[in-house]
């Protein structure tokens, strides 16, 4: 490892949430909603954060925020701990990272002009000059490739596409490090999140960002992503770089997941169900190996320990028998999923 | 107006398989809003064969929805059809009163299945009362002797044919005592439930998982062969369409551009739309591919072809008219000038 940390780096984190008895109210039954997480994420890169809803994904994206208290584990920012600062520090230490929310028109004030929504942070922040925060106001809303006008406009008279480049204009005035990206294209058609992606790729380089990219579009983040996790009811299953993980899938859920995605290739399409039934609650997981109640290779083995994330030549995967069944998976070739370096060519339609 | 070259009783090279059950012709409809005419379909044509299932595709405002509710007849109060017709097993729709779609359409000959299950619930009744509720209202065999009691075998039955785990439980609970994927389930019972010969689908898995939208796709696929219905399925996603449709539609801005056989039509897009939807495909690009330029708004829609300020193809023409409907091999059809010059690259 080099003398540099990693700009941010997850230990054993884990969230539980319920479970507080309240005055007069019932007790809710606990969730862990993260278990044992660890990631790193290093500078300049987009790493993909993978899962089905109920995965605990934007929980770690708020623990990572510290909206949301981590129960346990450490997360270093810089290599310092950021966990049990008092909220003033916190607030300080943390001004590096900020969240860009999935619904760009919810999370933007109806009533407030575009340029006020993006000078509130600046004045926050302190910065007390107006023509400064109006300067470099109109200075990102041109970086993010909207007219300098809109900062007189109001967020029902901009598009889906425009919204969430004011999102991403709002956060990038802050000049943040770090960018929790939660679904930042759901709902978008894939003629306007193309722009927005690209913009996404742009500002990285211009900005020097990294990108927590929350997603549950695949076909997103096999282009967008350097790293990808995939979680499944609060764990990390598998972790690698892009390329490798859509090309040679270890974990079981992560054929599955990449199977499932419908293709335009007739000789791919028509597969049966790849997975059977749905993810049970996470207040409630199966023994041991947490995805082994709906693994068609689950062993008796399989449902007494949960298997520890194991790197292997950069590729982790969390499961006990993942050699085992490489060769023979059926969904996993059908898919196209295991051999050839290039997604584009291997999913052509030309045969 | 635009004539139609070669839609009245042409003589397709093929015979198609079966009679169209739904044929949509020249619809146009505009909604009257504070801020002007919304001219939100124009020119809306397409016919769904018997048995087999229909993608309608477009992206975000381009009218599936409301094209859907001129289907079964609930659109906004302000809502005016211009033109067109949909002849539905043999009758026109838009002629038929409020009364005759309750009694014989709506819930009974289609069945609807929502975006949203979770907004097509009521939360505060069990799901047993409110499925059998459609029963009552719509089975032809409502108000027979013992025809609760029927209802209830039918529709125990059919919700372990949807694959609901514990049907005879499921209809003593409740909506949000369901996941997602089970209210999916639930509401394609529900359009089930008085055995339609047609079944409108809008969007029906964009609220749910991959994984579940697989085995949503699939259940989907087994009951209509089972069952014989044909369906209409609206969607953003050519993925699912590929997956799941036998023919394709696609509108943009309130205008049919394609359509055709799903493989035909996929595989070689007459288009330039259809093109460049395809182009943004993540199989087909390794980059981020849009379109240039946005929808136009319903309000102001251009003159002509409204794909023509964004179509690289566009020629002096495509502005002043609306292009003819040309007639391919194998029922497929397109909506455009290069089309009708036979230039399409």
């Amino acid at each position: 490892m080099t003398g540099t940390p990693d700009l941010l780096e997850l230990r054993d984190v884990s969230v539980r949430l319920g479970g507080q008895r309240r005055w007069l109210r019932p007790s809710v039954a606990p969730i862990q909603a993260v278990a044992a997480v660890s990631l790193r994420l290093r500078r300049g890169e987009i790493l993909g954060l993978v899962g089905e809803s109920g995965c605990g994904k934007t929980t770690l994206g708020r623990t990572i925020l510290g909206l949301q208290r981590a129960s346990d584990g450490e997360i270093r920012l810089d290599g310092e701990p950021v966990g049990d600062l008092s909220p003033k520090q916190a607030r300080k230490r943390r001004k590096d990272i900020h969240y860009v929310h999935q619904d760009a028109a919810a999370a933007l004030d109806p009533w407030w002009s575009i340029g006020r929504i993006l000078e509130e942070g600046l004045a926050i922040q302190g910065l007390r000059s107006a023509a400064e925060r109006r300067a470099r106001v109109d200075h990102m809303l041109q970086a993010v490739g909207l007219e300098p006008g809109t900062r007189r406009r109001y967020p029902h008279e901009l598009s889906g596409g425009q919204l969430r480049r004011v999102a991403l204009a709002r956060i990038l005035v802050l000049r943040p490090r770090l960018i929790v990206l939660d679904e930042p294209t759901s709902g978008l058609d894939m003629s306007v999140q193309a722009t927005v992606l690209n913009l996404l790729l742009e500002l990285r380089g211009r900005f020097d960002l990294t990108y927590l990219f929350i997603s549950h579009d695949l076909s997103v983040v096999e282009r967008l992503c350097d790293r990808v996790a995939i979680m499944y009811l609060g764990r990390v299953v598998e972790l690698a770089p892009t390329a490798r993980l859509f090309a040679r899938p270890r974990h079981p859920y992560t054929r599955a997941l990449l199977a499932a995605v419908p293709r335009l290739d007739p000789h791919a399409a028509r597969l049966s169900a790849a997975i059977e039934g749905e993810p049970p609650s996470a207040g409630r997981p199966p023994p041991g190996c947490v995805f082994s109640s709906r693994c068609r290779h689950a062993e008796p083995e399989c449902r007494e320990v949960m298997p520890e994330l194991q790197d292997e030549a950069g590729h982790a995967v969390a499961c006990r028998r993942w050699r085992d069944i490489l060769p023979d998976d059926r969904h996993a070739l059908a898919a196209g999923a295991c051999d050839g370096p290039k997604p584009a060519r291997r999913l052509g339609l030309a045969q | 107006m635009r004539a139609v070259a070669t839609l009245s009783e042409p003589t397709p090279p093929e015979p198609r398989p079966t009679e169209p059950i739904l044929q949509v012709r020249g619809l146009k409809l505009s909604i009257r809003t504070d801020e002007g005419l919304a001219a939100v379909l124009d020119h809306v044509d397409f016919a769904l064969a018997g048995g087999h299932i229909l993608g309608i595709v477009g992206e975000s405002g381009c009218g599936k929805s409301t094209l859907v509710r001129a289907i079964v007849g609930i659109l906004p109060a302000r809502a005016m059809i211009e033109a067109g017709h949909i002849h539905f097993l043999g009758e026109d729709l838009l002629g038929l009163s409020e009364a005759e779609l309750n009694g014989r359409v709506r819930g009974r000959a289609i069945g609807f299945v929502p975006q949203d299950p979770y907004l097509a619930l009521n939360p505060v009744f069990k799901v047993g009362a409110q499925l059998l509720e459609i029963m009552r209202w719509h089975a032809p065999d409502r108000g027979r002797k013992n025809a609760r009691r029927d209802h209830r075998m039918r529709l125990v039955e059919l919700l372990r044919r949807v694959q609901l785990p514990d049907p005879e439980a499921a209809l003593e609970r409740y909506p949000h005592q369901f996941s997602g994927g089970q209210r999916q389930r639930l509401v394609i019972a529900a359009a089930l439930a008085c055995a339609p010969a047609l079944v409108i689908a809008d969007e029906p898995t964009t609220a749910v998982d991959v994984t579940t939208q697989q085995q949503i796709l699939d259940l989907i696929r087994d009951l209509v062969e089972e069952f014989a219905f044909s369906m209409l399925f609206v969607t953003h996603d050519l993925g699912v369409v590929a997956q799941l449709c036998d023919d394709i539609c696609v509108i943009y801005a309130g205008q049919t551009v394609e359509s055709g056989p799903t493989r035909d039509v996929l595989a070689a897009p007459n288009h330039p739309y259809t093109r460049a939807l395809l182009a943004c495909h993540p199989e087909r690009s390794d980059a981020f591919v849009g379109i240039p330029g946005v929808v136009p708004s319903p309000f102001r829609p251009p003159p002509g072809c409204r794909f023509a300020p964004r179509c690289t193809y566009a020629l002096a023409v495509c502005p002043q008219r609306m292009p003819y409907l040309v007639g391919g091999p194998a029922g497929r059809k397109v909506d455009c000038v290069l089309a009708e010059i036979g230039a399409a690259a």
